[in-house]
């Protein structure tokens, strides 16, 4: 039986109404190199055949030893987590289009919003977005509404910010006139320069994104460049792992002003950490909190708790003036969703972990880190790139290129970091790495050894 | 029928424009809008010292099933906001063509914009839309 619903007559009829030649030219706009090609399965195989020759095939990645960050990191996700959030009752992608009819999924996300503000120290959260980098391109277009002193719509971009949500904010925010300019780092501590800020002092600037811990896993002095931000009124964005905030100050306690100007105005982030397994690309979850005063700007769904006609306590979607269903183009925003099922995990995970629980995992993180830069750094030809506090993710300096070393490591089945090469020349031959608590001592040696031994014999071969 | 003060001006979005003595022009919503609208929970209006093009949106009214703009008739600059609809959003429910005003403008230009109705315009105006 045929699942595909269109015949090739059906098709050859729609490509012909829309002017396309085959189905191939509608994915012109995708590169050849981004796209997964031929998928090599032999015709008029069973599915049984098929799963078995896919299964050999997945077995052959082998299970890596994975010390990659750069933005999705791997934790011990507690088996309750996904047994739960799959139950028939919370396994829909979506919020329910009938919203209140569901009041299990209102309140869940009403808890969800609650320990996001409870996490982030803001006032209030939405129930989500698609993922990071689109979080922190809807909050920049958020922040270009919220400040009411600026018309430049004129946002620093620190380099040190993840690089890749710089350039999916440019991508999603760079047609409607808002200008990004990086702000330089600090070669030795990598992090983001205070001084180079000061080329803006007196310009009309609409905000600034702080990442903490920024893309090199370094801790960025957020007191200084909050205050800096909020003397030149400028609103501050941040970027938070949100897993880093059972250690950090949380964003809504940044700066050192009065209370009305303490805090960052919008907080951003990759809820990936908490509960959702790594993926290629995903799905995972954005999310986003801010003041009070800043709510009517915000974009995606809001949950409230209220009475109903009896006075009983329910849920229910509010604010929905600020969407695109009741206002349409000038709606908050008109591409961001929310991801239900990933923040029904993130929720069950915070829930069964606690506030003691993301400490710990927070603390181990940071510990395993700097475990392993001591172990990597003790190897011949291995350097720390930055002399800074770090959370779980850190920058090392090698004396050659870093991808033949990566290729060699992974044939050993460990992937070693993400190579900063392309995206950061000026530092050489750097390498990111990250190891949070699902890393053992033994993980960590065999990574230290692994690497000894390749910098060894490439070395004796040279 | 609706309360349309025949000293007003009238716009086909439905703001209410009156010249006032400094030579200002105030502008509000007209209590057909308002009542279209319904209970408004959320009204926004443009800064003190904003400058406006004719036509311009500057101010949003939120009602719990609806969100409208509301444009400026001419260009010029805004010289007073309500403030107390912040607080009080009601106030242009209650009383649309006085303490629910929105904005004053100072116009570039003297003289009032052509494109402004009259009260009797406005009526059959809205007895046209409302075909």
């Amino acid at each position: 039986m045929a699942f595909i619903p269109h015949t090739s007559d059906d098709i050859a009829r729609m490509l012909e109404v829309i002017g396309v030649q085959s189905i191939e030219d509608l994915f012109d706009e995708i590169p050849k190199e981004l796209r997964a090609g031929v998928l090599d399965v032999p015709p008029a195989m069973g599915e049984m055949e098929v799963a078995r020759l896919l299964s050999d095939r997945a077995a052959g990645d082998g299970r890596q030893l994975n010390f990659i960050g750069a933005g999705a990191y791997e934790h011990h996700i507690p088996a309750p987590v996904w047994a739960i959030a799959t139950r028939g009752e919370f396994y829909s992608a979506y919020t329910p289009y009938q919203a209140e009819a569901s009041q299990g999924t209102l309140q869940l996300i009403y808890e969800y919003q609650s320990m996001m503000c409870a996490l982030t120290g803001m006032q209030v959260s939405n129930a989500s977005l698609y993922d990071g980098a689109s979080a922190l391109a809807e909050a920049c277009l958020m922040a270009v509404r919220a400040n009411r002193a600026s018309s430049s719509r004129r946002i620093l971009v620190p380099r040190a910010v993840n690089p890749t949500y710089a350039r999916v904010a440019h991508s999603i925010a760079g047609n409607q006139n808002i200008v990004f300019e990086p702000v330089d780092f600090d070669r030795a501590a990598g992090r983001t320069l205070l001084e180079s800020l000061e080329t803006y002092g007196g310009q009309d600037v609409t905000a600034l994104v702080v990442q903490q811990p920024n893309f090199f896993g370094s801790l960025e002095e957020a007191d200084q460049l909050t205050d800096w931000a909020h003397d030149h009124k400028i609103l501050v964005i941040a970027v938070v792992n949100p897993i880093s905030l059972a250690l950090l100050k949380a964003p809504g306690q940044w700066g050192t002003r009065s209370d009305s100007n303490r805090g960052a105005d919008i907080v951003c982030g990759e809820g990936q950490p908490l509960g959702v397994p790594l993926a290629s690309g995903g799905p995972y979850f954005g999310f986003m909190a801010t003041r009070m005063q800043y709510v009517r700007q915000m974009p995606g769904r809001i949950v409230g708790r209220t009475v109903d006609t009896e006075g009983r306590p329910g849920f229910s979607l509010t604010l929905q003036a600020r969407e695109q269903h009741i206002r349409r183009s000038k709606a908050t925003s008109n591409i961001c969703t929310n991801q239900g099922l990933m923040v029904t995990a993130a929720t069950i995970y915070m829930s069964l972990l606690g506030a003691a629980g993301l400490e710990r995992v927070a603390e181990a993180s940071l510990q395993r880190t700097a475990q392993l830069a001591a172990a990597l750094g003790a190897v011949a030809g291995v350097r720390p790139a930055f002399k800074t506090r770090h959370f779980h993710e850190t920058v090392l300096q090698l004396d050659r290129p870093v991808a033949p070393v990566l290729a060699a490591l992974a044939r050993r089945g460990i992937l070693g970091g993400l190579d900063l090469g392309e995206r950061y020349p000026e530092l050489g031959h750097a390498l990111l790495v990250c190891a949070t608590e699902t890393k053992s001592d033994a993980d960590i040696a065999a990574y230290a050894g692994a690497l000894a031994d390749i910098m060894n014999t490439s070395r004796a071969a040279a | 029928m609706s309360n349309i003060p025949s000293d007003l001006r009238y716009m086909k979005s439905h703001e209410w424009v009156r010249t006032i003595q400094d030579g200002s022009m105030e502008i509000g919503i007209s209590e057909h809008a308002q009542a279209a609208l319904g209970d408004l929970v959320f009204v926004e209006v443009p800064e003190v010292g904003r400058t406006l093009a004719a036509g311009e949106a500057c101010a949003v009214v939120e009602s719990v099933k609806a969100a409208s703009d509301v444009y400026s008739p001419v260009g010029g600059k805004v010289v007073a906001a309500n403030a107390a609809l912040a607080t009080s959003p009601e106030l242009l429910n209650q009383d649309p063509y006085g303490a629910g005003w929105l904005f004053r403008v100072q116009a570039n230009s003297p003289g009032e914009p052509a494109a402004l109705m009259s009260a009797s315009d406005y009526e059959a105006y809205l007895a046209d839309e409302a075909k």
